[in-house]
C-alpha cells in the first residue's frame, strides 16, 4: 500500500517530451513505402521465373539496386518503429525494454544483411 | 503483459435467479453483474424479470424497477435520468452507454448489464473512477491566462465559440475511455479519449494563453500517442461526440509545431 494521491498517480513522472517525432516518422515512412513498394514489386517481379544469372543481372541494375536498398532501409526502420509501438501497447516494465532492444537488433541486423547482399550483387 | 484472462477472484459465476413478478404483464429477462466487496465471493450474474407494462422505456427505468420492487441491494449510480450527469454509465448489451438514455427497445433478447469494462469495481455496477477523474484534473480543465486584462469577462468571436461545439458537451461518463483498448492496457499512463477531448477543448479555446504548456504536457508516447485511432470512443459516446477527432486535431497541432 502506497499512500499516493490520485493526482500524483495520474501525473506519474510527467511528459517525456517525445512522441511527435516517432508519430511523424511513421506517417512519412508509411507514405514513402506506399510509393516505393509497388514500384519495387513491379520492377523486381519481372525478374521472377528467370534463371540465377538473369535475377542477379536484374538486381545489379542501378535503379533496381537503389530501389531495393531503399525498401530495405525505410521498410525495416518503419518495422522497428511500428513493432516498438506494439510492444509498448502490450507489455510492461523490463519485458517491454528487453523486447524493444530485441526488435531493434533484429530490424537493423536484417537491414545490414540485406544492404550488404545488395552491395555485393550490384557492385 | 496485457491481461487476456480475468484473475481467479474476478471470474464470473452464475448467480441467483430472482422470482418473476406476479403482475401478469409482459416480462423481460435481465442479466446483471453483481459483486459485493464484503462477502469475499466471486462476481456473479443474477437474473431478474421486469414487468415491461409497469416500467418506463429506458434501461435505467428497469434498474430502478428491480431495486425498488425486487432486490434493494442492487447498486448503481444515477442522478439526472436525462443524459446530463453521466452517472449511470455502464455496459449494456455490450455497449458502454448511459442507462438513462438507452431505450430497451434498442436491445434484442435478454438485457445484459455489466459495469464499465476494465475498471476497478466498487460494488455491482459502480466502477471506481478515481484515476479517471485525476487524469481529467491533470489536463488543467480551466482557462489559463497570462494577460491580466480585461479584468471582466473575455470576449470570444462567434467563429471561435463554434470551435468548442462538440467538445464542451462531454459529461465525463467514462464510456469512451473504458471502451478504448489502449486505455485498458495502458490506462495508468495513457490519458484516454475523455481527458484528451477535454484537453483539446482548452487548447482550442481562443481565450486560453497556455496552449504551448498544454501541448508540452501531452508530448509523450503514452499520454497522447497510445491512441491508435481505433474509434471505439466515437462509436460508443452516448452524447454523439467525437473524441477521436479531438485527439487527431491535437496530433496535427503537435506535428505543426514540430515540422
Amino acid at each position: 500500500m502506497r499512500y499516493l494521491t490520485a493526482r500524483k498517480r495520474a501525473e506519474g513522472m510527467g511528459a517525456s517530451g517525445t512522441g511527435t517525432e516517432h508519430f511523424w516518422y511513421m506517417k512519412v515512412s508509411g507514405v514513402g513505402l506506399a510509393l516505393i513498394v509497388p514500384v519495387f514489386l513491379v520492377a523486381f517481379g519481372r525478374a521472377l521465373g528467370g534463371d540465377r544469372a538473369e535475377v542477379l543481372d536484374r538486381l545489379s541494375h542501378p535503379f533496381i539496386a537503389i530501389l531495393t536498398a531503399l525498401v530495405l532501409f525505410v521498410g525495416l526502420r518503419h518495422f522497428a518503429a511500428g513493432a516498438q509501438t506494439m510492444i509498448e501497447d502490450y507489455s510492461h516494465g523490463g519485458t517491454r525494454r528487453a523486447l524493444i532492444i530485441l526488435v531493434t537488433i533484429l530490424s537493423y541486423g536484417t537491414m545490414a544483411t540485406g544492404l550488404f547482399a545488395i552491395a555485393k550483387i550490384a557492385l | 503483459m496485457v491481461q487476456l484472462t480475468l484473475p481467479k477472484n474476478a471470474r464470473m459465476v452464475t448467480g441467483k435467479t430472482w422470482p418473476r413478478p406476479e403482475t401478469g404483464g409482459t416480462l423481460r429477462k435481465f442479466q446483471i453483474y453483481r459483486w459485493n466487496p464484503d462477502d469475499g465471493r466471486n462476481p456473479r450474474v443474477d437474473t431478474y424479470f421486469v414487468d415491461m407494462d409497469d416500467c418506463g422505456p429506458m434501461v435505467l427505468d428497469a434498474l430502478i424497477y428491480i431495486k425498488t420492487k425486487i432486490d434493494p441491494t442492487l447498486t448503481f449510480r444515477r442522478s439526472c435520468r436525462e443524459g446530463i450527469c453521466g452517472s449511470c454509465a455502464m455496459n449494456i448489451d455490450g455497449i458502454n452507454t448511459l442507462a438513462c438514455i438507452y431505450g430497451m427497445d434498442e436491445i434484442k433478447g435478454d438485457v445484459k448489464i455489466y459495469p464499465l469494462p476494465h475498471m476497478p469495481v466498487v460494488k455491482d455496477l459502480v466502477p471506481d473512477l478515481t484515476h479517471f477523474y485525476a487524469q481529467h484534473a491533470s489536463i488543467m480543465p480551466w482557462l489559463e491566462t497570462k494577460t491580466n486584462r480585461p479584468a471582466k469577462e473575455w470576449r470570444q468571436s462567434i467563429e471561435d465559440r463554434e470551435k468548442l461545439d462538440g467538445l464542451y458537451e462531454c459529461v465525463m461518463c467514462a464510456s469512451c475511455s473504458t471502451a478504448c483498448p489502449s486505455y485498458w492496457w495502458n490506462g495508468d499512463k495513457y490519458l484516454g479519449p475523455a481527458a484528451l477531448l477535454h484537453a483539446y477543448r482548452w487548447i482550442i479555446d481562443s481565450r486560453d494563453e497556455a496552449t504551448g504548456e498544454r501541448l508540452d504536457d501531452l508530448e509523450d508516447p503514452f499520454k497522447l500517442y497510445r491512441c491508435h485511432t481505433i474509434m471505439n470512443c466515437t462509436k460508443t459516446c452516448p452524447k454523439g461526440l467525437n473524441p477521436a477527432r479531438a485527439i487527431a486535431e491535437i496530433k496535427k497541432m503537435m506535428v505543426e509545431r514540430h515540422v
